[in-house]
């Protein structure tokens, strides 16, 4: 199979053979994190821009050094440092980027759509590093990978999200990418957290914890935004945790090999217990190692993928 | 001067007539409506094969005229009617500065008579500045022109002063034309919340946001007696509302637009801020009950809400591109597609944009009766067209129907007997 995409700007729009291979291309990169020297120079001579509108830790530096062990430039630019606040559109700011002749932008920002927005207007390519509440492909690339490091598979598992669903571009793009690799994906959360018609999206949803995560092999948990809160979804973060949070005996209901996942940054005590966060369970931190993988799986793939290895 | 169209087939809702007649205008009224009028010195423009009707109306137009003439302008606003078989519109006052004093309204009179191509009626405001705080001065703007009194693009949120807005346009015998919004419940929102705003991660606005303001206002308009017209229908729960109110002899009437009997949210896809206006393009259900609404009567008008922006406004990211597009241009033909569609008979479809818009406004257009003013449309109801952006008349281009193919369109636009536009 040959899938070299000009724009990674959603899971929606890619196959389950698309999204498999992706995940065999990461598989090949992750070894190369762990040399003494990981480096290698696929992508020398070609410029990525980080372009992120919005604060990320995890993110810009997974896609930054992902760039760099791979031997391509990449540059940093934050909303702060940028013409942002100078009046510019978000078109004129790509534009002049552009003119510097990037290879790929890799961007983030608050506007559902802004990635498409890009893509649309400029000849490099885009990818979605966060785009409001639409989607985050790689998050959800790395969450699969994840899961099929530590199941073998994908298919026919019962994978649990609760938390903050109607603001979670996460949530989005791990329902597409689980239930086209054939998981059963099944969303909790309080009612002002549900967007409606969420099921079209290919998922079960509930509005209690235990029925979510009951006999689950894998217990995904969205970090309470409170940054994004302008409306009173909650009445505070102790009832949240009293009722979505999940710890130890909760923890049970699900398989006693689930895993337990979560996209970070945590709040310790509110949607996970520290006793979770520190248990035996979690994965957490792979996930965030195989970020690196699976980015520079991606970064490859829109470069060229092979045609770059044969020239 | 007398000028004969003849040989067209003459539909006017208001008199019930659908027939092959001439029509004679004597001095830019009508003279005279009989099979085969003699031309006599009379200049002759044939409507063989033609609908023949009376100049059409939309009441819900923003002609940005003064102060945001950078989005359109008198002049090129009223020629877009003229290009769309519009003869009279009614223009909304969220100008710069408002529709609040009599200065506006003069001016906008005044401009429209020397400059325009069509009848230019104009909307004033509730309250001053549009702050839903103080009354604006009804009496006096009734008297310069105002045909009725809206603070549109927003709601008025105070019920009380809704209520004393109410009461006080009864008392100059004009409507209260109602954006209703209850804004707690729009919280932000940037398109319809449904299934489609749940996939783009688009904040939703509920059609409650639409339908509890319709609620109050139609209550308000029962307690004090005056006439309520209701803005833009777009939901299921305020035609229903409207349609309760009628039976129990409220005194409301409604307009829907084109883009909410036409398209659905689904136009959204691919972040298309040329589908982004409020209220929002709803679900297939709410256009279903839109269009049962216009075919029973309930839903009075269909208007444009015509509200032209620049490209620069429209070019951005969908969550902060400006609200509306363009819809003088594409009025006949979407009106004409519910006839095709059979959802409405042709009289009835043209009286919701000629003799029914002008009864709600108190205005002396919209029929072909003899004595009346000649604002004459002479349509082609199968010409096929294609919408593109540089042959629009209006200044702006934010239309979602560019790059389509419409059937039917004006072929000649009569303004008290003269020519304004011709195709």
């Amino acid at each position: 199979m040959i899938f070299n995409p000009k724009h990674i700007l959603g899971i929606k729009e890619l196959s389950a053979a698309e999204l498999t291979f992706i995940l065999d291309t990461a598989e090949s990169f992750k070894e190369i994190n762990n040399r003494d020297i990981k480096k290698v120079p696929t992508l020398r001579g070609k410029t990525i821009i980080n372009l992120f509108f919005e604060a990320s830790t995890r993110t810009r530096t997974s896609f930054e050094i992902a760039g760099k062990r791979l031997s391509a430039d990449t540059v940093n630019i934050s909303a702060s440092s940028s013409s942002v606040v100078k009046g510019e559109t978000l078109e004129d700011t790509a534009k002049n980027i552009e003119a510097m002749h990037p290879d790929i932008i890799v961007m983030r920002h608050s506007a559902s759509g802004a990635c498409h927005y890009l893509s649309e207007r400029l000849s490099c390519s885009v990818v979605n590093a966060g785009d409001g509440m639409h989607e985050h492909p790689s998050q959800a690339l790395l969450d699969a990978f994840t899961i099929r490091q530590h199941k073998g598979r994908i298919d026919g598992l019962t994978v649990a999200i609760v938390g903050d669903i109607t603001h979670s571009r996460v949530v989005r793009s791990n329902i597409y990418c689980l239930s086209k690799l054939g998981a059963t994906v099944r969303i909790a959360g309080p009612g002002t957290m549900l967007p409606p018609g969420l099921e079209s999206l290919g998922c079960e949803v509930f509005n209690n914890l235990a029925d979510a995560i009951r006999d689950a092999d894998c217990v995904m948990m969205l970090r309470i935004q409170r940054e994004r809160q302008g409306a009173p979804l909650i009445p505070s973060v102790r009832e949240y945790a009293r009722y979505f949070g999940l710890n130890d005996n909760n923890l049970k209901l699900a398989k006693d090999d689930a895993i337990v996942m979560h996209p970070g940054p945590i709040n310790r005590g509110v949607e996970m217990s520290s006793a979770v966060v520190d248990g035996p369970r979690n994965v957490i931190l792979d996930q965030v190692e195989n970020g690196v993988a699976v980015r520079m799986a991606l970064l490859y793939l829109v470069a060229g993928g092979e045609k770059l290895q044969q020239d | 001067m007398k000028v004969l169209v003849k040989s067209g087939r003459v539909i006017d809702p208001a008199n019930a007539i659908d027939e092959k007649l001439d029509i004679l205008i004597v001095d830019g009224k009508i003279a005279e409506l009989a099979p085969n009028i003699g031309a006599g010195e009379a200049d002759v423009i044939s409507a063989a094969g033609m609908l023949v009707t009376p100049g059409l109306i939309d009441m819900h137009v923003h002609l940005r005229d003064p102060g945001l003439e950078y989005k359109e302008d008198i002049i090129t606003g009223t020629r877009a009617a003229a290009a769309g078989g519009v003869t009279s519109l009614a223009c909304m006052p969220n100008t710069s500065p408002v529709n609040d004093n009599l200065a506006v309204t003069r001016y906008i009179i005044s401009k429209a008579g020397e400059q325009g191509s069509a009848n230019v009626f104009p909307i004033g405001c509730i309250s001053k500045g549009m702050k839903g705080e103080i009354l604006a001065e009804m009496g006096e703007l009734k008297e310069g022109g105002c045909v009725g009194f809206s603070d549109d693009g927003l709601p008025v949120k105070d019920g009380e002063m809704m209520r004393r807005a109410l009461e006080y346009a009864g008392t100059f015998g004009a409507p209260i034309i109602s954006h209703a919004e209850d804004l707690s419940l729009v919280a932000g929102g940037a398109m319809n919340e449904g299934p489609v705003s749940t996939e783009l991660g688009l904040k939703g606005i509920p059609n409650v946001a639409e339908d509890a303001m319709t609620a109050r206002d139609i209550m308000l308009a029962e307690l004090t007696g005056t006439h309520l017209h209701v803005a833009h229908v777009s939901t299921r729960g305020s035609v229903e509302l409207v349609r309760q109110a009628k039976t129990r002899g409220v005194h409301v009437t409604c307009e829907a637009t084109p883009h909410h009997f036409t398209l659905t949210d689904d136009a959204v896809r691919g972040y298309n801020t040329n589908a982004k206006m409020n209220p929002p393009l709803r679900s297939q259900d709410d256009v279903d009950a839109v269009c049962a609404g216009l075919a029973d009567g309930t839903i009075d008008a269909i208007a444009t809400d015509h509200a032209p922006h620049h490209i620069d406004e429209k070019n951005v990211e969908f969550a902060i591109a400006m609200n509306g597009i363009v819809g003088l241009e594409t009025l006949l033909p979407l009106t004409l597609k519910l006839v095709g569609n059979k959802v409405l008979s042709l009289q009835q479809a043209i009286a919701l944009i000629s003799c029914q818009p002008a009864r709600i406004l108190g205005i002396d257009r919209g029929t072909l009766s003899v004595g009346a003013v000649a604002d004459i449309t002479l349509i082609n109801p199968n010409k096929e067209w294609l919408v593109e952006a540089e042959k629009l008349q209006s200044k702006s281009k934010n239309s979602p129907f560019i790059g389509q193919t419409m059937r039917g369109c004006a072929m000649k636009t009569l303004l008290a007997g003269k020519e304004v536009y011709s195709r």
